[in-house]
């Protein structure tokens, strides 16, 4: 279906209405009529919203004429091939558009185990989560794809059910011409449940662009506990909204990771925790590495509704050539959350002559007993450390390579998946030495 | 090996170094002494390459090459070592990693294939017994949290794997108590051969006990004042330097 996509957005949202496909009179076709009217009545962000200040979606939207997309054509098996990393023993599940491709994907079974298309599940109990974190009401570009998301990967763990490997995600994005795409994916990790997912993107075209607004909820119920690693290392044919939207309760850890890497030239990760029972452990470390005119936005929130819970976030981010990076941290301490601990650090690496970061804490506490901080730093390689690595007979190139390396360690040292942790060492040295 | 002629240099205009003249052949071994201020560490900074010293005038000749025109990493795959007086911490970049970079970055330069994992265990385990350098300081960060010995150690280890011809040591002495110094001075003797040739940069005669010099230069204001022996440095120590200054200003009042 071809439309003028754009123009829809902002002209005729009602045109769009025709595009929200769910069987009538179900729940789910209610949810998305809702989401749709709700769209309507925020409109799309602009320089004006507080929350998308330094980043103008509307520029990236109008950049090329996209249609929305909703359906996936066969792509060759060695497409999500060239996003594997290199011995990693996992499960694979690769989605073109959102669309499950069961004969390229390895999925995990046995008991507790329910894995498989969105569209297929929407009576499993877990569905019950859909569209709940509260946070998502908020964003416009969410409700955009609650209302007309086609399809994405649904998981539920059964209480006690731990996955022996982690599962690699291969999003790709392939379309004959500019398209935006719109996947939807809800995992749920029931009680003392705990898995390992990993997510990479690609989209093998060049001649045409890809804008995927794709929406994830995870929902981490008590004493389960969810490692969960984003990999952007995309094409210059590629913009991206990646909205992960989590729930926590009682006991619970989540474990967040993003690296956003070269080539995309737009990104923005909205990140958001809901901790919805006490006593959770939340991390969330992000590493962002751009170059030429890549813009990356890392828009994060901490809700912290119940007492008794820890999070630590750490965004750390190298910014070369004329990069620009947006970091924003929202931590809420509702009044009832006592005893919370909620740190947040965000620190850059500014090494393009035109680089730059706009970097925002937003710390609202309510509570009265609580530890929480925040710090930023935006700098330049220390002079002295470089002569000294060169003094050595190491090279600029190589000097700057290993810097690098030594600034993201505290994120990389942190990565549980020794085969991802080496991949992205790799990854970073080679960013550096080009 | 090394040919120093009439070096001039600053640092943000104030004039530092005002003429060096020093030859130094190989398998040599020369002191540089001199009160605080003198430019001593200044002359290590400009032969390593440090861009925030201008030379103004003069030469510096390395085997045949002009040392002013090569970057650092040049002058140091050419054959040129500086043990830094203040040891930078580098957290996050692990010696090892270090070490490994800079040698094959070194052998490349020198159109040699990068060392094999093993062979390079070996040079390592090798020349940490050589210097005395504890194996479990090898994996941390790079000086990271190490004492002040233990960094002016790293630097006799990174000068026993290296390998330069040319060793300049700024100095390395101060701060070390001395079993420290016994131990970095045997690092030294152990790495002196009929090729490699050293310059020690010191303020204290101390040094001078376990590494013996072939020569003895005093640096004053900007230049090399008296050159001597082993001597020399023991006559400074029981007369400090103020009988030189006093012999130089005689002889410039002529």
């Amino acid at each position: 279906m071809i439309l003028p996509f754009y123009q829809a957005l902002t002209e005729d949202v009602q045109a769009l209405s025709a595009q929200v496909s769910a069987p009538a009179a179900t729940a789910l076709h209610d949810i998305r009529r809702k989401a749709l009217e709700r769209f309507t009545a925020i409109g799309l962000p602009s320089l004006k919203t507080e929350a998308w200040r330094y980043t103008n979606i509307q520029r990236y939207l109008k950049e090329f004429p996209y249609e929305l997309l909703t359906t996936a054509t066969p792509v060759s098996a060695a497409v999500a091939e060239s996003k594997a990393i290199p011995e990693l023993d996992c499960y694979r599940v690769v989605l073109v558009n959102g669309h499950l491709q069961a004969d390229q994907s390895v999925l995990p079974e046995g008991k507790g185990i329910t894995i498989g298309a969105m569209s297929a599940h929407t009576t499993a109990p877990g569905f019950a989560h859909f569209n709940q974190q509260p946070h998502l009401a908020g964003e416009s570009l969410a409700q955009l794809n609650t209302a007309l998301f086609a399809d994405g990967l649904y998981i539920e763990l059964a209480a006690n059910t731990v996955l022996d490997k982690p599962i690699h995600i291969i999003h790709v994005y392939s379309a004959t011409a500019h398209a935006f795409i719109q996947p939807r994916h809800l995992w749920v990790l029931n009680r003392s449940a705990a898995a390992t997912i990993i997510e990479s993107s690609v989209h093998p075209e060049t001649a045409t662009v890809a804008f995927a607004n794709s929406v994830l909820e995870t929902v981490v119920m008590e004493n389960a506990e969810l490692w969960h690693y984003n990999v952007q290392q995309g094409e210059e044919s590629f913009r991206e909204v990646h909205t992960t939207a989590a729930q926590q309760y009682k006991d619970s850890r989540y474990h967040h990771f993003n690296f956003t890497l070269p080539n995309t030239p737009f990104t923005r990760n909205n990140l958001s925790v809901a901790l919805n029972g006490s006593h959770t452990e939340t991390n969330l470390n992000g590493l962002y590495i751009a170059n030429k005119h890549q813009h990356v936005d890392n828009h994060t929130f901490m809700d912290h509704i119940m007492p008794d819970c820890n999070s630590n976030e750490l965004y750390k981010g190298v910014l070369l050539d004329d990069a620009n990076g947006v970091f924003t941290g929202k931590i809420l301490v509702h009044q009832e959350a006592q005893k919370t601990n909620a740190f947040q650090q965000n620190n850059n690496l500014l090494l393009g002559s035109k680089a730059d970061i706009n970097s925002q804490p937003q710390l609202e506490i309510y509570a009265d007993d609580v530890k929480c901080s925040h710090g930023f730093t935006a700098g330049q390689f220390s002079e002295e450390s470089m002569f000294y690595l060169r003094s050595r007979g190491i090279g600029e190139d190589a000097a700057k390579a290993l810097m690098v390396n030594a600034f993201s360690h505290d994120i990389t040292d942190a990565i549980k998946v020794p085969a991802l942790q080496h991949h992205l060492q790799e990854q970073i040295a080679e960013i550096m030495n080009n | 090996m090394l040919t120093i002629k009439n070096l001039h240099a600053e640092v943000e205009g104030k004039k530092i170094l005002k003429g060096i003249n020093l030859e130094i052949n190989k398998g040599e071994m020369h002191a540089i002494m001199g009160p605080n201020g003198s430019g001593k560490s200044s002359l290590a900074s400009v032969l390593a390459g440090r861009d925030n010293y201008t030379v103004t005038e003069g030469e510096v000749w390395f085997n045949g090459k002009n040392l002013l025109d090569l970057a650092p990493e040049d002058r140091a795959r050419e054959g040129v070592f500086l043990a830094f007086q203040y040891p930078v911490e580098i957290p996050g970049v692990s010696n090892l990693n270090f070490l490994k970079t800079a040698l094959n970055e070194i052998r490349a330069y020198k159109g040699l294939p990068a060392l094999e994992a093993r062979e390079f265990l070996k040079l390592t385990k090798e020349k940490q017994q050589l210097v005395d350098f504890h194996s479990n300081l090898m994996n941390r960060s790079l000086n990271e949290g190490f004492s002040g010995g233990e960094k002016k150690r790293n630097e006799i280890f990174q000068l026993a794997m290296l390998d330069p011809q040319l060793a300049i040591l700024d100095e390395t002495d101060s701060g070390l108590d001395i079993d420290a110094l016994r131990i970095v001075s045997n690092g030294v003797n152990k790495l002196r051969d009929a090729e490699k040739s050293f310059v020690v940069i010191t303020h204290y005669q101390r040094l001078l006990e376990y590494i013996i010099p072939d020569f003895v230069h005093v640096l004053y204001n900007g230049r090399i004042i008296k050159t001597g022996t082993k001597e020399l440095a023991l006559e400074l120590e029981e007369r400090g330097y103020d009988w030189l200054k006093e012999e130089l200003h005689l002889k410039e009042s002529v």
